[in-house]
């Protein structure tokens, strides 16, 4: 599958199938800082990804002086 | 994963509260939490203008969506600092968002008031630029609000916000900035508009989640300027350990909100008075942000 990170916009290719929760971990992406986005839905932790399916896991944290933006 | 309410295919996951919602029951979830926060805190009625600070991410412009959709007479404020094409992407969501929903969006150029955009303001004063930045954007939140008629600016912190700006104040024990962190701050001043923060009791995820589902266009990139900004390691911090222990920020947050900070609140004692330059209201002779408008002009020329 093909996962799409955001700041700075980065892609990987993951190989296999595996939970939303498994996938972050490899990451080292905490779930609560993110939204996993798949054909505009999103996806619980639990969510089997993998195969053909791309993935956007974009960032939720905004900060700085920006922060209540 | 399971919605808690209907059963169906759950979209978030809520830690904190032990469940998980589906995208209707969620937004439905959002919009309760909004409307708690309103009523709570006496944040505004049906019958005033509200002033929306937007900056094209997603807590404001879901606010601004949440305050629309419920019926609340609103208006925008975009404040362009300059930072190259983050700001000009960010002021084209707005005026899209405004558009779309046949809104009026009040824009400011801080430029124009500080004498410089952010950037060279940053180069200037050598002083975080985040700082600068804060102190131009409340300085201008209230300026606009007066001179537009609104009694009210409502903007988009959230509860991670509000808790890494606690962590940072009890870190360095800045007592006089703790009687200050509410969710409603009244006017005491008649050149000083009410603030408040309807957003207070959600998530910084479930605000992404939530513009994410009403389909609003937000700028997802960062402020180029926020790297390194000291409320982002707060807020990483933080981060581990709601993982470790979901609820804590909450507990943080509404913990000194009821029991400690009416204890700081009691001590304060401000005076008030007007700036001799520009007549907003300070606590000195001449306000801080005049005071950085004279640097930057000094610097710059």
């Amino acid at each position: 599958m093909k996962v799409i990170l955001r700041n700075p916009r980065r892609e990987v290719d993951v190989e296999g199938k595996r939970r939303v929760k498994e996938l972050l971990t490899e990451l080292g992406i905490l779930p609560s800082t993110v939204l996993v986005i798949r054909d505009n839905e999103l996806l619980t932790s639990d969510a089997m990804v993998g195969g053909d399916d791309v993935l956007e896991v974009r960032p939720v944290m905004s900060g700085g002086a920006g922060a209540g933006a | 994963m399971k919605c808690r309410k209907c059963g169906g295919t759950a979209s978030l996951e809520l830690r904190r509260h032990n469940a998980a919602f589906c995208s209707p029951h969620f937004i439905e979830f959002f919009r309760k939490q909004v409307a708690e926060a309103i009523h709570r805190h006496h944040m505004f009625t049906r019958e005033e203008q509200i002033m929306v600070a937007v900056s094209g991410g997603k807590d404001s412009l879901a606010l601004w969506d949440v305050l629309i959709e419920d019926g609340y007479q609103t208006a925008g404020l975009y404040l362009d600092l300059g930072i190259f094409d983050y700001s000009k992407e960010s002021k084209a969501k707005c005026e899209a968002f405004a558009a779309a929903r046949g809104q009026t969006l009040h824009i400011e150029r801080v430029a124009e008031a500080v004498g410089a955009p952010i950037p060279v303001v940053q180069q200037a004063t050598r002083r975080p630029t985040c700082s600068a930045c804060g102190l131009s954007k409340r300085y201008l939140m209230n300026r606009a609000a007066l001179q537009h008629g609104y009694p009210v600016v409502a903007t988009g912190h959230n509860l991670d916000d509000e808790a890494a700006t606690l962590f940072g104040s009890v870190m360095h024990w800045q007592t006089d900035a703790l009687p200050r962190q509410s969710p409603a701050l009244a006017s005491t001043h008649p050149k000083l508009v009410r603030r408040v923060k309807p957003l207070y009791r959600l998530s910084e995820l479930e605000t992404a989640a939530f513009a994410f589902l009403r389909g609003i266009d937000y700028i997802v990139e960062e402020c180029p300027f926020a790297k390194g900004a000291t409320s982002i390691a707060h807020k990483q911090v933080l981060d581990r350990l709601e993982d470790e222990s979901p609820g804590s920020k909450h507990n943080f947050l509404f913990g000194f909100l009821e029991k400690a900070r009416p204890a700081f609140e009691k001590v304060e004692n401000v005076e008030l008075h007007e700036c001799t330059s520009c007549g907003q209201v300070t606590t000195g002779a001449i306000c801080a942000f005049c005071k950085l408008a004279d640097l930057v002009k000094r610097r710059t020329s």
